[in-house]
């Protein structure tokens, strides 16, 4: 663990954590694009944030530290989520720490807290978004961990550096298998945060909001970190999409030299990213509550299917 | 005077127990001595346990002779690795569960209780006898008395119908499992005559015959841990007994039918079958899936415990079947790696379910109440304990980085390191495998929500919560004990992998390296580029970040707060009926998985006075499975019935029958 | 060379198992047909590939005459027919969706087990796509069993057709052209024929959901 590398882990952390929600405005901003409208900007996360911050907070009367201390933990989670991902040089020092299960056990530890906070104050919407969150969450979470797989037993590691180093930095070779896993990976983002078709996150239509329902009585300071830490969760998904499935351009380890490129690969593919799934968005409709536990299930054997395929073709 | 031998320590403390039972008897007429003296001394003895067990399992293995029992039919005691991990994990846990109990039984009276801490202890020396037991004499006669003093632990509360229901179901199911566990036993000892495990081990069986000595232990064991469809007892007799015999007999006593597996399987039996494993891997994979989505369904909080009990069952069976076939195909680093994960899930458990079904107790002794849709807002009245318990929570859903993640990871790991396996169909059953895992793990997340949300969280859904209060002091001391454990044994998974190793390395002769450069913080059991793990710095990245944000917020936010009713979207009328109950909460989990329910609903009509609604959720295995067996019983019996008159002359001839016939067959 | 484009065609194989896997998951008749077009393209894709990698030129033609075949015309013709029939709209499943995809994911791995051993003999480079060939057969076989309505089983008969012409060429470098010829007139002819008796049956009994069939059975 040299000093450089060191340095550049700092800079990957202060720059996700600064740069997530660009990701969201330019999401939003294609969105309204894509249905004619002129939208806010793409700094209007920023905006929302300040004005957030600014606020007083207000607490339900029998809230319990819980409550309280959730949304710190959740930023925590989902920043050390989207700054352990190899986003530009796979010369990622802590990146070891966390490979692609414990990844998922990330996003399922901020799951849990996320719906016990939403259980704590004892509403109707909130009981009603945590049950719905958990019954994504149960499916998404073995999908999202069967699309790693697929990657894994590629690279045979489940190391998130090594999967990347496999993919973008030996002889390029087609694998059919991630064609399963990105079809499924996709239905998982798109379930995971909160995106149309399974959730709409500019809504607060009460018979179908998931993660609005859950966060409901947060005001203030508390909100603003859930929305940043909703940014940053978006930020790692797609980021981690883009190591599994778009790796060419991410730096291999001690090649400083193609930072730059590196740089400049990840901000072009970030922009399509985010302009796919805003097209995405915009083609789809909402599904119906009682449909979701289908899609997932449908997103979940595509996974298997794409591990499988792995091991079949090969044989 | 020769050197103290582990199994001497183990022995006294086997004996100390005993003594421990027979002064709970004496002491019958002071209920306080024995509460706040005897279960804490308990407590020491099995911290004893636990420290001696820690000690022996690197060392040889030790043996005595002890001259009891029949005679020329000596008890054969025997301390290896194996025997020591597992009374390891008896010593740790039961030491956590004593403290629990020193509070927790304060207020029973006198006679109970000195009938109850004869029980208790009986069981807890007979649990420890059965992982020292060298011959199939003494284990059969330690795993009956195991059976014997839970049911009576289970039935403390005899005066209830259903409890004693529940204990002669339990009694019934693993008394045919005994069987069947002796049953194996003479097919191992081949026709030598002699049950001592050191013949059987000499003994080497044809393949059919040692698939047969298999499937008996796997029946008869799987019995006593609550395999699919053997399990029918488990969710009766766990809700039934007091807390502290829940935690043991979940904690505990289902991990000696584990050692009985890993005991007969590679020890006894020297080289197992291929097919075996799938056999396994198959139920474990049912008996997980099974437990997981009925635990959803539970609205006792100890009967979905006993659901998530059978769930990690499942898993660990799992883990027993992956190193089956890994060792049958003679992949040794992996069957090393697989057993490591199942011993650890093992060990984990023990400390995970302890602790949840001891908070569940707290929980009742401060409410009165089981049924978890009168429960909620505990939180507030018992915040101590919701915090220990919430450890416990989030360990058992398998979340970084406490402890059920790290022997999760671990068998995750097996799955995907597993190279072409030289059989298309396993090839292929292995990514299923590791796909239903990960939705049995995930669907645990579920379930555990639902257990601490409806539990702790929301609002009080009946009055008297408000006047709860927390747990006494030996009940937090326990419940803190098994706290630290998960906590521990999450954050250093390389040291609890160092010590398993003799465990492998005794069981299929491979251990996994773990003698990197700061081993304690890296968790990799093959190469690190391959798979690392470390949740000493996930935690404390985790931490720096609230922390950071904390400071950031409380630096440059104002830090103005008010308190007010809740908005729930502006709704006017908010009481704690609206939120869901336990069966509200599970309804998406009742709807996807209808077709492996039996659900029962009664729906009022929309001109109902008084609408009432209920549903009901049945184990479709009990009518497919035992219902049939008790028809046959009964059918059977009554044809035997008929041959009872009671005229003393008519038995008396079928005695004289009997003797003619045997006469006529001996000529 | 041969190795990137045997590469090419396993990934084909491979779109081709998950459209395949995407019919049986599709509700709507509009995306049934598109992933139907979807499917002839990448079975135009691969035979191309195929004759490229074989040099077999007549491989050429028949992946021509699949573009012009079951990407525009037939689809076209589908268009066509749901628009005048006016059965755009969502059609229930007999099954549940997961539960029909889990009974598929045991059929691939059943038809992959029947094909190992004629792809240990088969020497063509694409020989481990014959089991997703076979497999993308019966998906759509199962296909056309969960779907009660007429027109999503047709959709299924022509999609097993693909499944079997993706084997032929797959397994064998194709048929020889006239055989191919013949069932692409035969698929084409099928297609009319089957598209007069939706007219017939929807005339009968005013709906194309074939439980209605049912009465046609004598007691």
């Amino acid at each position: 663990m040299n000093l450089s590398a060191l340095l550049f882990q700092l800079l990957q952390d202060t720059l996700v954590v600064l740069a997530a929600p660009l990701l969201l405005g330019w999401v939003n901003q294609c969105r309204a694009w894509l249905q004619n409208r002129s939208g806010a900007g793409v700094l209007q996360p920023y905006r929302k944030l300040i004005k957030l911050f600014h606020k007083d907070a207000v607490l339900a009367h029998n809230a319990s530290p819980l409550f309280r201390f959730m949304p710190y933990i959740l930023f925590a989670c989902m920043w050390l989520a989207a700054a352990l991902v190899p986003v530009l040089a796979t010369d990622l020092p802590l990146s070891p720490a966390v490979d692609v299960i414990a990844l998922v056990g990330i996003f399922a530890l901020a799951r849990v807290f996320i719906s016990l906070a939403a259980m704590d104050i004892g509403t109707a919407f909130g009981t009603l978004g945590a049950r719905r969150e958990m019954l994504v969450g149960f499916l998404a979470e073995p999908a999202l961990l069967m699309v790693f797989f697929t990657a894994s037993v590629i690279s045979h590691s489940t190391s998130l550096i090594t999967i990347v180093e496999t993919l973008a930095h030996t002889q390029f070779v087609l694998y059919p298998s991630l064609a399963f896993a990105a079809v499924a990976f996709v239905m998982v983002l798109l379930a995971e945060n909160a995106r149309i078709p399974v959730d709409n996150p500019s809504t607060h239509l009460e018979l179908t909001m998931i993660h609005e329902a859950m966060i409901l009585e947060y005001s203030a300071r508390h909100l603003a970190l859930i929305e940043w830490a909703s940014a940053l969760k978006l930020l790692a998904y797609i980021t981690i999409g883009i190591a599994l499935f778009l790796p060419w351009g991410i730096a291999a380890a001690d090649h400083w030299s193609a930072l730059p490129i590196a740089l400049v690969a990840l901000f072009v593919k970030l922009t399509a990213a985010g302009a796919g799934l805003a097209l995405l968005e915009t083609l789809s409709a909402k599904m119906r509550i009682f449909r979701v536990p289908e899609f997932m299930g449908t997103a979940f054997l595509l996974a298997v299917l794409g591990m499988l395929t792995h091991f079949l073709l090969g044989s | 005077m020769p050197a103290l031998l582990p199994i001497d320590s183990v022995a006294g403390v086997i004996l100390f127990w005993l003594a421990l039972a027979l002064l709970g008897l004496a002491l019958q007429n002071a209920p306080r001595l024995i509460a706040q003296l005897l279960f804490p001394l308990s407590a020491i003895g099995a911290l004893a346990l636990a420290a001696t067990a820690l000690g022996a399992l690197g060392g040889p293995a030790n043996v005595a002779v002890l001259p009891l029992g029949l005679p020329d039919l000596p008890f054969h005691l025997r301390l290896d690795a194996l025997s020591s991990f597992f009374l390891l994990l008896l010593g740790a846990a039961a030491s956590g569960i004593s403290l629990f109990s020193a509070g927790y039984f304060r207020t029973m009276p006198g006679r109970a209780l000195g009938l109850l801490c004869f029980q208790y202890h009986l069981f807890l020396a007979s649990m420890a006898l059965v992982f020292l037991a060298d011959d199939a004499y003494l284990f059969m006669v330690a795993w009956e008395s195991m059976a014997l003093s839970s049911y009576f632990l289970v039935t403390t509360d005899h005066t209830l119908p259903q409890n004693r229901r529940a204990g002669f179901l339990y009694l019934l199911i693993a008394h045919v499992g005994a069987i069947g566990i002796l049953m194996s036993f003479g097919v191992m000892q081949g026709g030598h005559g002699d049950y001592t495990f050191a013949t059987m081990r000499g003994s080497h069986l044809s393949g059919l015959w040692a698939s047969v000595t298999f499937l008996l232990a796997l029946f008869g064991f799987g019995a006593k841990a609550g395999i699919l469809p053997l399990h029918a007892w488990l969710p009766e007799a766990h809700p039934a007994a007091p807390s502290p015999v829940s935690a043991m007999m979940s904690g505990i006593m289902l991990k000696t039918a584990i050692y009985g597996i890993l005991r007969v399987t590679f020890d006894l039996l020297s080289a197992p079958l291929w097919w075996w494993g799938t056999i396994a891997l198959t139920l474990g994979l049912l008996t997980a899936l099974f437990g997981v989505i009925f635990a959803a369904v539970q609205t006792d909080m100890k009967r979905l415990l006993a659901y998530s009990s059978i769930e990690n069952i499942g898993i660990i069976l799992v883990g027993i079947g992956l190193t089956i076939t890994f060792h049958a195909f003679h992949m040794q680093a992996l069957s090393a790696l697989a057993l490591t994960a199942t011993l650890y899930h093992a060990l984990n458990h023990a400390f995970m379910k302890g602790l949840l079904f001891l908070g569940a107790g707290s929980v009742l002794h401060a409410t009165g109440e089981r049924n978890m849709g009168k429960l909620g807002g505990l939180i507030h009245q018992m915040p101590k304990a919701a915090l220990l318990v919430l450890v416990g929570t989030l360990a058992i859903a398998g979340l970084p980085p406490l402890n059920g993640f790290a022997s999760e990871w671990l068998l995750l790991q097996a799955f995907l390191l597993s190279p072409t396996l030289p059989h298309p169909y396993l090839n292929m059953l292995v990514p299923v495998a590791a796909a239903a895992l990960a939705l049995a793990a995930a669907l645990a997340g579920y379930v555990m929500v639902k257990f601490y949300g409806i539990i702790f969280l929301g609002q009080p859904r009946s009055e008297k919560l408000r006047s709860a209060h927390d747990a006494g002091g030996w009940e937090q001391f326990g419940l803190a004990w098994l706290a630290l454990g998960c906590i521990a044994l999450g954050m250093f998974p390389m040291l609890v992998i160092d010590h398993l190793a003799p465990v492998t390395q005794f069981l299929v002769g491979h251990q996994l390296h773990g003698n990197t450069a700061q081993s304690w913080l890296w968790l990799t059991p093959v190469q690190p580029e391959r798979a690392s793990y470390s949740p000493l710095i996930l935690f404390s990245i985790i931490v720096i970040g609230v922390l950071f944000s904390l400071l950031v917020v409380k630096k440059f936010y104002h830090g103005r707060l008010r308190r007010g009713p809740a908005w729930d979207c502006g709704f006017p009328e908010q009481s704690a009926r609206m939120q869901d109950t336990a069966e509200g909460f599970s309804q998406p989990i009742r709807q996807i998985f209808e077709m492996f329910f039996g659900v029962i609903r009664e729906l009022p009509s929309p001109f109902d006075k008084h609408p009432r609604y209920r549903g009901e959720t049945i184990d479709r295995l009990w009518n497919l499975f035992y219902v049939p067996i008790i028809k046959l019983a009964t059918t059977l019996s009554s044809l035997i019935g008929k041959l009872q008159h009671g005229r003393i002359h008519i038995y008396l001839m079928y005695s004289f029958i009997t003797l003619l016939a045997l006469l006529a067959f001996v000529r | 060379m041969t190795d990137f484009s045997g590469q090419i065609i396993n990934l084909c194989a491979a779109l081709l198992l998950l459209v395949a896997f995407g019919m049986l998951s599709q509700r709507r008749v509009l995306s049934l047909i598109n992933l139907f077009a979807a499917q002839g393209l990448i079975l135009t894709i691969s035979t191309a590939v195929v004759a490229y990698s074989s040099h077999q030129s007549h491989l050429y033609y028949s992946a021509a005459l699949t573009l012009v075949l079951k990407v525009i015309l037939l689809p076209w013709i589908l268009h066509r027919l749901i628009r005048k029939l006016n059965v755009k709209w969502d059609i229930e499943t007999l099954f549940n969706i997961p539960a029909t995809m889990l009974i598929g994911i045991v059929l691939v791995i059943f038809a992959f087990n029947l094909a190992a051993p004629i792809s240990q003999m088969a020497g063509t480079i694409t020989k481990s796509t014959l089991g997703i060939a076979m497999a993308s057969v019966l998906l759509s076989f199962l296909m056309m069993i969960t779907r009660s309505k007429a027109v999503p089983q047709v959709i299924g008969f022509l999609a097993m057709e693909n499944g079997l012409f993706f084997a032929a060429t797959s397994a064998t470098y194709g048929m020889p052209m006239v055989v191919e010829l013949g069932i692409a007139l035969d698929v084409l002819v099928g297609m009319f024929i089957l598209g007069i008796f939706f007219f017939q049956i929807r005339e009968t009994f005013d709906s194309l959901d074939l439980k209605h069939m049912e009465k046609l059975k004598e007691d």
